[in-house]
Formats: C-alpha cells, structure tokens, sequence
C-alpha cells in the first residue's frame, strides 16, 4: 500500500461495487446469500484494511471500550463521508452509525419487490466487523444505519482468518 | 432500511447528477478490486476466463460512466470520428476514471482495424501480485473490458483484448463496419 492516502475517483468505486452487487445477484440465488457473501467479502477487506489504517495514523493507539472505537472507525479517510455516532445502549456496547450519503449506494435504486431483502452495503458491516476482529473486538454489524454490538473482546490471540 | 426508503421518496432519476469531484480512498478501491478478483478466482479454472469475467466487470463499469462522462466533459456530444473516440478515451476518459492518461495510442501499421492503447503502469495492476503459474493473467483486462464497452455504446463495436506488451497493452480490433464508416466519411 501507498504511504499517503492516495486518492481514486468515487465513482469507479462505486460502479465496481456497483458490478459485484450485480455479479452476486446471478451467481446467488436468493438475497441472503448474496448479503453474506458480501459480508465476507467486506470482512476480508476490514482484516487488511486495518493495517493500512494502523500504520498511516500512528496517533491511534490500543483502543480499550467502544466509545473510543466509535470516535476513530475511520469511514471518513476510507469512505469519504462521515457519520454520525447515536443511539447508544445503556451499557455503552451498543452504537448506531447513521449517514446521510453513502457512496457505495451512489447512483443505485434497489428494485424493491424483486430485492426486498437485499442489504445493498452489506461489506460495509463485513468490514468494520473485520477490522474491528483485528484490534481484538468482536463485533456485528446491520443495516444500513449500521447498528455497532460489541459481543466480547478477543483475548491476544491472533484470530482466525477466512480464507 | 425501510424507514431511509420512505423518508426519500425522490427518485434517484430526479436528483441531479452530481459534480464527480468525490474522492474515496485508493486503497478502499484496491481492496474491493483484490477482493474481486479473488471472487472470480474461485469461480473459474482458467485464466482466460479469468480475464473474461474480469473483462465483463469492467464492461458494466464502462456501461454506466459513459453517459456521465460524456455528459459532464463533452456537454453530452458524442465523438462521431474514430480517432476523436480513441483520443478521447485515451485523455479525458482515463483521466477522469483512474486519474492519469493512458501512455500511448498506437496504430497496427499493417491491419487498419487494429489500434493499440498502452498504458506503462495501469492503476489496477498496482495491488495485484501475479504468481508465478499465472503469468499470463493481467488484471488489467477490467480497464479492457471498460474501454470495450465504451467504445460499443458509442457505436464502434469492436473486441479489446489485454495483453501484456510494453507494460500494460489493450489491443483494439474494430469492425469492418467501423472502417468502412470512417473511409465513407472521408470521401464526402
């Protein structure tokens, strides 16, 4: 990976998922599928794209609970767009990511009674689940306001990876 | 998901195209793109079709930015000239999806239907380590597959084939058709 954050146009990233989403539709039969092979898709890219996140921002150090985890995901410098952190549960495990746009979703319309359960930014999940596993938080992600759960943090062990 | 649904009930036809100045982070791209080509590798059993499936992504790609790009750098005119079309792709379209322009654009002395693009360095082949049974394989068949498809919706049907040759080479074959349109125009 590059030094700095190099930057690319948003657009043919947005189409490039745009053609995977629709790969996946032909080559899945049902919905759920497809989100789950988006979300391991996502997951894949979150176990790397922490490294490169780690080691461009050496400011950010071990993390120890979620608020601090909901303060630096970094979907501003990934993901060009910045969301909101609301909705927390009493116990402080629980978040909400909100956005107003999503690149990921530009220029998509969802085909609602054909798709209807289709989570179009499903690797959005995968990847923060992803990167969240390597710096030892074990987390799931939904929707698109994504709903943060922190399950248990991960004893230093280095996890497994899906291959 | 269905409470966003409802609270934007604009359809997205009537939004206005955004200005395309948006930037997301390249290694964001590189890693879906690497994700991708891990997906496909899964699916196939040779490289060819490696390339092809490769080659129909990029292809969906170059289907939706044509229009866009069109509209937004040319004031939605259409190049009518076959080397305009292949400048343009050269310059503006490449500028505008990877950021720089191609490196050269070549003409087949011997066969007229036959023109070379060639990019040293093509920004997909940047993350993309090859192993060393696989050498033939060039991810770079997505950009193929890109200029393909625009070439196609702007009506100078044609194959591209990628293969490497100084650097990074997209071999384009137009159509008798095309040629025969071009000699056409010249004659008047």
């Amino acid at each position: 990976m590059s030094k700095q954050n190099v930057k690319s146009n948003s657009e043919l990233f947005s189409m490039t998922y745009g053609a995977l989403v629709v790969q996946l539709l032909d080559d899945f039969e049902s919905d759920d599928e497809v989100n789950s092979q988006l979300d391991k898709i996502g997951y894949n890219i979150g176990l790397r794209i922490v490294d490169d996140f780690l080691s461009k921002n050496p400011s950010v150090g071990k993390c120890f609970d979620m608020k601090e985890i909901a303060a630096v995901l970094a979907l501003k410098m990934y993901m060009g767009f910045t969301a909101t952190v609301t909705d927390w549960s009493p116990a402080a495990d629980e978040f909400s990511l909100v956005f107003d746009g999503n690149p990921l979703a530009e220029f998509v319309e969802l085909p609602q009674e054909k798709h209807g359960n289709l989570q179009y930014s499903q690797a959005l999940c995968g990847a923060i689940r992803g990167a969240l596993e390597m710096v030892h938080f074990e987390v799931k992600g939904t929707d698109n306001e994504i709903r943060v759960r922190l399950i248990k943090k991960l004893d230093d062990h280095l996890p497994a990876t899906e291959d | 998901m269905a409470s966003k649904q409802s609270s934007r009930r604009i359809s997205i036809l009537d939004r206005s195209i955004s200005k395309g100045k948006n930037e997301i982070n390249l290694s964001t791209f590189a890693l879906l793109f690497a994700e991708i080509v891990r997906y496909e590798q899964s699916r196939v059993n040779t490289i060819a079709e490696l390339q092809n499936k490769l080659s129909s992504f990029g292809g969906f790609v170059g289907s939706k930015l044509t229009d866009l790009i069109f509209f937004r750098e040319k004031g939605y005119k259409r190049e009518v000239k076959l080397l305009n079309m292949l400048l343009f792709i050269k310059t503006t379209f490449m500028k505008n999806v990877f950021g720089k322009e191609a490196d050269k654009l070549e003409r087949n002395s011997e066969n007229p239907r036959i023109y070379y693009i060639i990019e040293n360095d093509p920004l997909v082949n940047t993350f993309i380590s090859i192993p060393k049974d696989k050498g033939s394989l060039n991810v770079a068949a997505f950009t193929g597959g890109l200029i393909e498809s625009v070439l196609k919706l702007n009506n100078f049907p044609c194959t591209v084939t990628t293969v490497w040759h100084n650097g990074t080479t997209y071999v384009i074959e137009f159509d008798e058709a095309v040629i025969a349109r071009e000699k056409a125009g010249e004659n008047k």
